[in-house]
């Protein structure tokens, strides 16, 4: 294992100490200023035909820092998601990263600012080996120009270059082995980190990740947390999507609800995952409970005395 | 049945001017659907371009031959960016239909009778080829055995085996560099390659263009050996000619489009050489066919061929099946 894979867990503590501190003094409440954004949107909407999919006042997201977009399916995570990295178009509003606006930027030139996401359904190039998908993620390739490609000289000692790091960060993400073997061939959580380290490649400020946890096993998904927080170790801002509570808890440093396309609430995780009203409106009132828990409630009638309670804080659902 | 002259027939065919046109159309679709994922369903749009650029600039215009060439070559890259425009930012079918669309308005324009005092309508152009003639260096016929070849076919022969080289060339150069690098990731998905910061429409469109501009060096060929432009020869049967010849050679392969047109037309002359000859001697029954159905038989057959190919090497003849085995997953 490689010495920089795991981080020691006392540096670990002093990057998230300082994120934790730097948010101390930010009200827990919607829209809240942040000491150092460097993500700040407003007002931005996005309709689909009659539905309001986006409709988010003011976020900011602070530099330095894990901060997790959560809310249940449908809620517009990624909606939001596509409208700032360009993917999707919004109606209105405005949005701007390190203080550039990026409204009406499309994608590959969000990408250049260095703000670079990934995606739910993970979007590996099947048919390039996994060495090409690492090299591909690299930006200002002088071989990537037509002319130039012709003329290998005057690209080779770039691409020997990025291949170095492309397998450095292969290395750190367990992928060494499968370097020539087809991106296609790999599981579906190899996958995932192989976006991830693609996304590297890029060497963005901003790393967006959809859902980075989705359809991943247990042993995976903590492999995978524990890559996230790496990335803040190494002075980048994540802000990543998820709809599991406790996957946030462990690593985020702050957490976004969002729900039917506005901004519940925002917080540390253990101020929003104790609010039960945000918990009971938004993730359901028994979201931690299996069925056959529930089931069990059922017939033991408590079920239906909870019922009531957590459907009037439901803020006009 | 003179097995020894169906064979050195056919083998003509193999290295013929016919396999040379189709595998620059073929290299052309390489590039665009092969390696890019671009449905160009109008390549014999970007042939016809280049048989009238050179056509109609000498003979309509009586400019100098070379400007025709710059012109035929020009005319290609205009075409490519007028499809690519407005389609390129959609979804790979709206390319689809809009060149087999444009291939029949190019050809339907060019037989007009309104274009006629341009295009020579449904009768097409001659007289422009004497230009490219005259810079013949071959001044006897060559004797390869028991082939031999005319000067004038000798010469079409060079020049376009010397393109098919240059342009086989240039496409692995690109395809080993990390330009081709985005062109294969855009076909494989193009939203991940937008997401690391590629211009995604810009490379479509320099795809679109080179395999445009590789159809033209094909209608050029052809109309300079036949010495004349004739726009029923670029319908959309050429295009999906091309098609075939890539699939069989193997697409996404640097030689499976060269490959493919020698084998194509082989097959083709073999085919209906050998047919005429078991009709001759009686092997075939009247009833069943007769010489004038070798034609359409010959194609019957291919067909069959490539079916089976699909079904049992849907990689083609130089394709890695591993990279198919992919798309079942």
């Amino acid at each position: 294992m490689p010495a920089d894979d795991l981080t020691p867990s006392a540096s670990l503590t002093a990057k998230r100490e300082a994120a934790v501190a730097a948010l101390a003094d930010v009200p827990r409440e919607p829209g809240a200023k942040k000491p150092d954004p460097i993500l700040v949107a407003d007002d931005v909407k996005r309709h689909f035909g009659g539905l309001l999919a986006v409709d988010v006042d003011h976020v900011e997201i602070q530099r330095g820092s894990i901060t997790a977009l959560i809310g249940p399916n449908g809620a517009g995570k990624t909606t939001f998601f596509n409208l700032l990295t360009g993917f999707d178009r919004a109606n209105s509003g405005s949005w701007s990263f390190n203080g550039r606006s990026l409204h009406g930027t499309p994608p590959f030139k969000v990408a250049r600012a260095g703000m670079v996401r990934t995606f739910q359904l993970t979007k590996a190039l099947s048919k390039l080996t996994v060495i090409q998908n690492m090299r591909l993620g690299a930006t200002g390739q002088r071989g990537e120009s037509f002319w130039r490609a012709m003329l290998p000289f005057t690209w080779r000692a770039q691409e020997t270059a990025i291949t170095e790091r492309a397998e450095e960060l292969l290395a750190r993400f367990k992928l060494d082995t499968k370097r020539d073997d087809f991106a296609g061939s790999l599981s579906g959580g190899q996958r995932k980190l192989l976006e991830m380290a693609r996304a590297l490649m890029v060497e963005p400020e901003l790393v967006m990740l959809d859902e980075p946890m989705a359809g991943v096993n247990p042993a995976l998904t903590q492999s995978l947390l524990q890559h996230v927080s790496n990335l803040r170790e190494q002075g980048m801002t994540v802000l990543f999507v998820e709809h599991d509570m406790d996957m946030v808890r462990d690593i985020a440093d702050w957490v976004v609800v969002m729900g039917q396309g506005k901004i519940l609430a925002e917080g540390p995780p253990e101020t929003v995952m104790s609010d039960h009203k945000v918990i009971d409106a938004y993730l359901g009132a028994h979201h931690d409970q299996s069925l056959a828990e529930l089931e069990q409630e059922l017939e033991a009638g408590t079920l239906t005395e909870e019922e009531p309670a957590a459907a009037e804080t439901g803020d006009g659902r | 049945m003179d097995w020894g002259n169906i064979l050195e027939l056919s083998l003509r065919e193999l290295v013929g001017v016919q396999a040379i046109v189709f595998a620059l159309a073929a290299i052309g679709i390489n590039v665009q659907f092969g390696y890019t994922g671009l449905l160009n369903f109008g390549q014999a749009a970007f042939a016809a371009v280049g048989g009238y650029g050179v056509a109609v600039i000498v003979t309509t215009y009586g400019w100098s031959f070379w400007l025709g060439l710059v012109v035929a070559v020009a005319a290609a890259v205009v075409l490519a960016l007028l499809l690519g425009v407005p389609t390129l930012r959609l979804r790979a079918d709206y390319l689809a239909i809009v060149t087999i669309a444009a291939s029949e308005i190019v050809r339907l324009v060019g037989r007009s009778a309104w274009g006629r005092d341009v295009f020579g309508g449904s009768d097409g152009i001659t007289g422009f080829s004497s230009a490219f003639y005259d810079l013949n260096p071959f001044t006897e016929p060559l004797e390869l055995g028991p082939f031999e070849f005319r000067e004038r076919v000798l010469w079409v022969l060079a020049v376009g085996w010397a393109l098919v080289a240059i342009c086989t060339l240039v496409v692995w150069l690109l395809m080993r560099s990390p330009w081709g690098r985005v062109l294969k990731a855009i076909r494989e998905d193009e939203d991940a390659v937008r997401s690391l910061g590629k211009n995604v429409y810009a490379y479509k469109m320099q795809s679109l263009v080179i395999g445009g501009v590789m159809g033209a060096f094909a209608g050029i060929v052809y109309s300079l050996f036949q010495g004349a432009m004739q726009p029923d020869v670029y319908a959309t049967n050429f295009t999906f000619f091309a098609y075939a010849i890539l699939i069989l050679g193997g697409a996404a392969t640097v030689f499976g489009p060269v490959l493919g047109a020698a084998i194509i037309w082989f097959s083709f002359q073999f085919i209906d050489l050998a047919l005429r000859g078991a009709i001759g001697e009686g092997y075939i029954p009247d009833w069943l066919m007769d010489s004038n159905d070798t034609g359409a038989v010959r194609f019957m057959l291919t067909g069959v061929v490539l079916v089976l190919l699909l079904v049992f090497r849907p990689q083609g003849i130089l394709g890695d099946r591993r990279e198919i085995a992919l798309d079942a997953r």
